[in-house]
């Protein structure tokens, strides 16, 4: 008798937790080749509203308090600044040319940007919407992350194949660790630890020790029918306990699921062709994934890591950020 | 000196390589200084990466091209003066934008002979100046001629202009690097493409000279390999009459429509003219309305000027910012070939030729070249493995290997002579 109460009791608290809806979310992903901003609600999983805006949008972040997007309109040599509030483009940022990719600092006073064509990270202060300073990279300068405790800019160089670690205080380099090819995102674990880096054409992960600043393992993918060359990484997301990361594969259109303490693969999981990017919804629910070439994004769900669904979005969707709160 | 301390480690090593580090070190106490660095770097300090980059070693990289000026039959066609040598600069640049984390530095010199000249002396030149990497874009023959002579100065030789399947066959050599597709890897790129649409009966109108027969030989090949049909052929023949001429126009139109009557039905007519007679004048003025493909028409290539997929878009915009004009299937083959020498020597950290050439001939050596997957060397004669562009004048159309085209190894090898086929006897 007890035992059926305990069992009915898990029941319907399982129940509860399925019946009470996710908070609702609105997600914005950047559509590369027809220059719009998709809005999609992380609810009804749905587009509710599509923005247009610069060319070639590709890198985008949003302010902490929610108030705005910034957005690299790449081919307008530009970071164009939306207000959520009335999805109206209010202003641009002094980005170098062919901004793609960038990392707002901890405390969201600083814009860090990668401008390939020259070779340099851009330190944009936002307040004053002016450039503080130019650190010269290796060729072709493309992800950005920053440690948590926001001292420690990673930058990756997909020509020269470098994680260049540079110290927020000074915009000095003090660090360059070779990766695998076609290095394409840099991502920090939320206690300042590890910083992972992802290799496209190398197709591996090399998890850097923050400390000495050293590949302290690399994480190697292996998909049954896929061929190697196909396995191609690039966004990562690591959660906030620390305990979870999440890697996109490229043409093999599938998300890998890791465990970020042990680093091995758990799952790959099925999304859309060409994953690009991932982004967390704010109570870390759901992981969403841009996928370029079917033009949608999937919703995957943490706790399972199953996919939920798939949202079509615009053309080429390339990168995913959502609204926090 | 990092030169001195790599002589004594290198002299405890047993055999030949004792020779090749001595004739090398040699040539490098005998080398001039006038070799360049090459463009596009802003000057920007060294960063201070502990002790790392304080000590600079030198790593110098020759190119080598017979060259003389072309005619084409479109005045867009005709080569720009520095095809080829535009790529390796930006390559050097890249490598040197990298180099400065590391404490190296690539130094480029370009020495020009006419087609068909002898090259010895011009080769001898470049490495008695201390270049051991040498990029070639030279006949087959020139290329050849100087092979056995690399080999003895323990020079490495990059192809990147000759794309005829001898110099990886019975001419291969073990010094001697290709990063230009043959003519059977082209070849085989547009066939898959062609029985992927299911055109697969195709007439073939060849030019007179060896290399356009070569060209069609490739084509041929392909069509019994993917399952094409060729069912008629026919030769131009060069009457060596003015590329281009004011009324000309009127004429070829006329000539080609009865040139091409009279072939069987077929879905694709295919041009073999490498030596730019007649190809450019074929499509639009056939008898039937039929597509074009080889040398003209949708051309297949180891690069195209409008090709942005694969983050092509960041190397193209690198290149006409710094060179002034689009980049170029040679141009891609010579930036290729100065990348592979720039990640061997950031590989091993190192300007030893002994330590570069170990990692390229390496198994885990791979280089990234924006054409969507990693290049690696076949080993049986050290070409580079690479996707062909298929595309028309303006914009491309495809890339093979073609979706189903599969290959035990890897896909890339379904383009090209095979492992099993091939006759390449090392030397």
């Amino acid at each position: 008798m007890l035992r059926r109460l305990t069992v009915l009791i898990a029941g319907f608290a399982t129940a509860a937790c399925i019946g009470s809806p996710a908070s609702a979310y609105l997600v914005y992903v950047s559509n590369e080749r027809d220059n719009t901003v998709s809005v999609v609600d992380s609810t009804s999983m749905e587009v509710v509203r599509t923005i247009d805006v610069g060319q070639r949008p590709r890198g985008i972040t949003i302010s902490h308090d929610g108030k705005f997007l910034y957005l690299c309109a790449s081919d307008d040599d530009t970071i164009q600044i939306i207000e959520t509030a009335t999805y109206q483009i209010v202003g641009t940022l002094p980005s170098g040319p062919d901004p793609e990719l960038f990392v707002l600092s901890p405390d969201g006073k600083t814009l860090y940007v990668a401008n390939e064509d020259d070779n340099l990270v851009t330190v944009i202060d936002l307040e004053s919407r002016s450039v503080r300073a130019e650190v010269p990279v290796g060729v072709e300068p493309e992800g950005m992350g920053v440690s948590p405790d926001g001292k420690t800019l990673v930058n990756t160089s997909e020509t020269t194949n470098m994680a260049h670690f540079i110290d927020t205080a000074t915009h000095e380099i003090t660090h360059n660790v070779l990766v695998d090819s076609r290095p394409r995102f840099a991502e920090f674990k939320p206690d300042n630890s590890e910083v992972w880096v992802s290799s496209e054409i190398g197709g591996t992960v090399s998890v850097i020790d923050n400390r000495s600043r050293e590949i302290k393992h690399k994480i190697t993918f292996e998909i049954p029918g896929l061929r190697e060359e196909s396995i191609q990484p690039v966004g990562v997301r690591i959660t906030a306990d620390g305990a979870r990361a999440y890697v996109a594969l490229g043409p093999a259109n599938r998300v890998a699921v890791i465990d970020a303490k042990t680093y091995q693969v758990e799952k790959y999981v099925l999304v859309g062709q060409r994953v690009w990017q991932l982004a967390f919804t704010p109570d870390q629910k759901m992981v969403i994934s841009t996928n370029g070439v079917s033009n949608d994004i999937t919703f995957i769900d943490v706790a399972t890591n199953e996919a939920i669904q798939s949202v079509t979005v615009g053309a080429l969707p390339w990168g995913v950020v959502v609204h926090p709160n | 000196m990092r030169l001195a301390s790599e002589m004594v480690y290198s002299l405890e090593q047993m055999g030949r390589a004792v020779l090749h580090v001595l004739i090398r070190f040699a040539y490098a106490l005998l080398a001039a200084s006038t070799f360049s660095s090459a463009v596009a770097q802003e000057p920007s300090p060294a960063p201070t990466d502990g002790t790392e980059a304080e000590q600079v070693s030198e790593i110098k990289v020759g190119y080598l091209r017979a060259y003389a000026p072309q005619l084409a039959l479109s005045v867009l066609d005709v080569p720009p003066r520095d095809e080829g040598v535009a790529g390796a600069e930006v390559a050097i640049g890249d490598n040197n934008t990298t180099g400065r984390f590391l404490g190296q530095k690539f130094t480029f010199q370009v020495s020009e002979v006419k087609p068909d000249a002898e090259v010895g002396p011009a080769f001898n030149d470049l490495v008695s100046k201390g270049a051991f990497y040498i990029l070639a874009d030279l006949s087959a023959a020139q290329l050849l001629s100087i092979a056995d002579l690399a080999r003895e100065k323990g020079v490495l030789i990059f192809n990147v202009g000759a794309t005829d399947d001898r110099l990886r066959e019975e001419g291969c050599r073990a010094n001697v690097f290709h990063t230009a597709p043959t003519r059977t890897m082209l070849a085989d790129g547009l066939a898959q493409y062609l029985i992927w649409k299911q055109w697969r009966r195709w007439v073939l109108v060849h030019g007179s000279h060896e290399r356009d027969k070569l060209y069609a030989e490739a084509l041929r090949r392909a069509a019994t390999r993917f399952g094409g049909e060729i069912v008629a052929e026919k030769e131009f023949t060069d009457t060596g009459t003015a590329r281009r001429t004011d009324s000309g126009v009127v004429q070829i139109q006329r000539q080609i429509p009865v040139f091409t009557q009279g072939f069987p039905d077929h879905d694709v007519l295919l041009v073999a003219d490498e030596s730019e007679v007649f190809g450019t004048y074929v499509p639009y003025r056939t008898w039937v309305p039929r597509p074009v493909a080889g040398t003209a028409g949708l051309i297949p290539s180891a690069w195209h000027p409008a090709s942005e997929q694969w983050g092509g878009t960041q190397i193209q915009n690198r290149f006409a910012k710094a060179i002034g004009r689009r980049m170029l299937s040679k141009d891609m083959a010579a930036w290729t070939a100065a990348r592979i020498i720039g990640e061997a020597a950031t590989r091993t950290q190192s300007a030893d030729p002994e330590k570069l050439e170990a990692f390229i001939r390496g198994d885990d050596f791979s280089v990234a070249a924006f054409k969507g997957q990693k290049l690696t060397f076949r080993k049986w004669n050290w070409q580079l493995r690479q996707p062909i562009f298929l595309g028309d004048g303006r914009s491309v159309v495809s890339t093979s290997p073609q979706e189903g085209f599969l290959h035990q190894i890897t896909d890339l090898d379904t383009l090209g002579i095979d492992q099993p086929e091939t006759r390449c006897v090392m030397r």
